[in-house]
């Protein structure tokens, strides 16, 4: 249940420590339901559609895709001058903001400033990770998430569990119970009847919003236009009817040209949703001109570092081409396993959130995200800008033990192993007095010989929660070479 | 052709069978086999740990124990996955050791990938038969190297092999390592989901290359009971060519 507030379920204490929501959310039946059964759905599409499409290339466009956004980021500095110089053309205002305090207050002050007292916002991470929304609200401005998901999760003060599928974590009978608790309607789970309550609802706001709140997918640099991209179409009413539009932008979203968005239109909804393109696709170049009869009076937007210069710095740059797209939570065995983003305990979840958390909001104090991975690699098959998660993983886990994170035990055990390894002579004594002690501690022997453990000691202790654990085999591989041919070395 | 086999630490105190098969069937293609004794670990526990100082020791060790072969050859595919991708994260800043490990991660050949690549093996014609139900759990390090399907593929050409789909396949087991003890909730939701899988495959003989999985999903399947024989694809062939007896349920 979601008796949690939404912000401590994106910012809880610091130093934030995983286990409790992930012992959790292995207790719970319904949500590892939701997750595996909505994420496994998700990843087969994503692999079979873009298989269809893109054939043997898919591995070779995924690396294009991802060079391009490098290239931009190398030389950010560069397209976002040239980006703000089109946009201003066009008469939009474009903002810089270094935190997320800054980011509120600008549109904050934009707001005010225009009179505006209900705002209309589509579906944005960036605006999750400033705290936009509760920061409008205090300032007396009405403000509605217009995406069905988040609409839902603002109705039950709960927090997005995934990038993409926000209410990955709830089914339709919550949503029902969440329409008749805040909005009156009576109980259906019927998906066109709740569909058609919120849309009641949420048209009467759009008529009456004067400010609309969007994020951006990209912006492109050449003709200072912004892009979004939706299944719903509630970013182009939140763009459309209100007089004022405020897009908040991390700086990363940048491509050069508007010949390069197609490769990341046909790579964002496959890899999102496995669409061939979403529904609706907007590209928004300012405000309402002299000719046109609908569209905004002023176009802000609002572009946000809050820790992207600091990464772009670091060796942790290839992170900001992530295009957020979500596939990698698809793909992501633990993300199924620990009840999906919550686990994570901040915006961003799953492998990308593992990786960029840390980055941007301290490595001490999200120790626990790069250490519970597998390191299967499946974030990285399915990333569509080939952004190398699993090394990136291994990078912070090596500034984990360089920053002497890493508990003393655990250190002095992987060294005292290390050493051991050294010499073949260390391992083979070693391997014998590890398979004196496993074959005394074991309770059964199998048809090949080997003994078995139901409880394992020290460190091992955590394999037989479940797992029984093997001793080694009464004869090695390497005693076995020996007898066979002799101790001749090569 | 002079090939060492690198058995890793796990096949060599777990699964030991499978070195021997391994030996057994490159011996039978006509390579000369070696097992340079002063081997150990590929450092890759160290990698993933991130004490990549300890790591890189045991790399240069590595590279000098293996650089005199034509090929190396191992029966896992994470240490073959180690070596070929993250030796050069390790030593490619000391220009000492670079071009060395470069030249010995070139030669490091995943088992079934030397089979399948280097000695174009075909099974058909090498006169493999091994006539029973398996299913086959293909290892995450292969997708590293570009290799994950390769397994299946090679397993469902060989005679008599009727090859049962495993559900989830594309799902990791759970080991991961120091993963499967210290997150021990996901991981064990993760193995269960694979023992699912296998029970749901109406067979009880899975094909896995990788060491470390096996440990996992056997003993997994030992505390809840299920009948599993895990074989290596070392072993389907040196049973399939009669280099060993058959073993097992199936």
């Amino acid at each position: 249940m979601s008796a949690h507030h939404a912000h401590d379920i994106l910012f809880p204490a610091l130093p934030y420590d995983m286990k409790p929501r992930s012992t959790r959310a292995a207790g719970d039946i319904q949500l590892q339901q939701f997750v595996n059964s909505a994420t496994r759905s998700k990843d087969s599409g994503r692999r079979s559609t873009c298989r269809e499409t893109f054939g043997e290339r898919y591995d070779d466009l995924r690396r294009y895709a991802g060079s391009i956004k490098q290239q931009t980021l190398d030389h950010l500095d560069t397209h976002i001058n040239r980006y703000i110089d089109n946009a201003q053309k066009h008469g939009v205002h474009v903002h810089f903001a270094k935190d997320a305090a800054q980011a509120n207050a600008i549109c904050l002050e934009i707001a005010q400033s225009r009179h505006c007292h209900v705002c209309v916002k589509s579906k944005s991470m960036v605006t999750e990770e400033t705290g936009l929304v509760p920061a409008l609200q205090a300032a007396g401005i009405e403000t509605v998430e217009t995406d069905l998901g988040e609409f839902i999760l603002q109705l039950d003060d709960d927090a997005p569990s995934h990038i993409v599928t926000p209410m990955i974590h709830k089914d339709r009978t919550a949503v029902g119970r969440a329409f008749t608790r805040e909005l009156g309607t009576p109980y259906s789970q019927d998906p066109a009847e709740l569909t058609k309550i919120a849309r009641d609802h949420m048209r009467a706001l759009f008529q009456k919003a004067d400010l609309g709140i969007s994020g951006a997918n990209f912006l492109i640099a050449d003709d200072g236009s912004l892009v979004l991209c939706t299944n719903e179409g509630n970013a182009d009413l939140s763009v459309g009817l209100p007089r004022v539009h405020i897009a908040l932008v991390g700086i990363e979203k940048l491509i050069p040209a508007l010949s390069d968005l197609p490769i990341f239109l046909k790579l964002l909804a496959r890899s999102a949703t496995a669409q061939p393109i979403t529904v609706y696709t907007t590209i928004v170049k300012g405000p309402r001109q002299p000719t046109e009869c609908g569209g905004p009076d002023e176009v802000h937007v609002v572009l946000l570092d809050n820790g992207r210069t600091g990464l772009l710095a670091s060796d942790a740059r290839e992170l900001l081409r992530c295009i957020r797209c979500g596939a990698c939570l698809n793909a992501c065995p633990v993300y199924r396993k620990v009840g999906g983003g919550h686990a994570y305990g901040a915006v961003y979840s799953g492998p990308i959130g593992a990786v960029l958390t840390p980055a941007l909001l301290g490595l001490a104090n999200y120790a626990d995200l790069p250490r519970a991975s597998s390191l299967c690699g499946a974030c990285r098959e399915a990333c569509p800008v080939d952004i190398d998660i699993p090394g990136q993983l291994i990078r912070l886990r090596a500034k984990l033990v360089d920053q002497r994170s890493m508990p003393w035990s655990e250190r002095t055990m992987m060294k005292a192993w290390t050493w051991t390894l050294k010499t073949s002579a260390r391992y083979r004594l070693a391997s014998r007095l590890l398979r004196w002690a496993a074959t005394h501690m074991s309770d059964s022997v199998d048809a090949q010989g080997r003994a078995w453990l139901k409880r394992a000691p020290g460190p091992a202790s955590g394999w037989t929660v479940g797992r029984d654990l093997p001793a080694p085999m009464p004869q090695s591989f390497r005693e076995w070479w020996l007898r066979e041919h002799g101790s001749h070395r090569p | 052709m002079r090939v060492a086999l690198f058995v890793t630490c796990l096949t060599d105190q777990f699964y030991p069978r499978t070195g021997i098969a391994a030996v057994k069937v490159l011996e039978h293609l006509g390579c000369h086999v070696e097992f340079p004794l002063e081997q150990t670990c590929c450092g890759q526990p160290m990698y993933n740990n991130g004490l990549h100082a300890q790591a890189a020791a045991l790399a240069r060790r590595f590279v000098t124990i293996f650089e005199p072969f034509e090929a190396i050859i191992t029966p896992s595919g994470s240490c073959a996955a180690m070596v070929r991708r993250h030796f050069a994260d390790l030593l490619n800043s000391d220009p000492a050791w670079r071009d060395r490990a470069a030249a010995v991660s070139a030669r490091t050949y995943e088992f079934v990938e030397f089979l399948d690549r280097v000695l174009k093996f075909n099974s058909v014609t090498a006169g493999v038969r091994w006539p029973g139900r398996a299913t086959c759990h293909c290892a995450c390090h292969l997708r590293e190297l570009g290799l994950f399907d390769l397994p299946r593929h090679f397993l469902s050409s060989i005679p008599g092999l009727d090859l049962a789909p495993l559900a989830g396949a594309e799902q990791c087991c759970g080991f991961g390592g120091t993963f499967s003890v210290k997150y021990v909730d996901p991981s064990m939701a993760m193995v269960t989901d694979k023992v699912d899988a296998l029970i749901a495959s109406g067979t009880t003989t899975l094909v896995c290359n990788d060491a470390g999985c096996a440990m996992n999903i056997e003993g997994a399947c030992r505390r809840r009971g299920v009948n599993v024989d895990i074989k290596s694809i070392a072993e389907i062939l040196a049973e399939g060519l009669g280099l060993l007896p058959r073993e097992g349920h199936g």
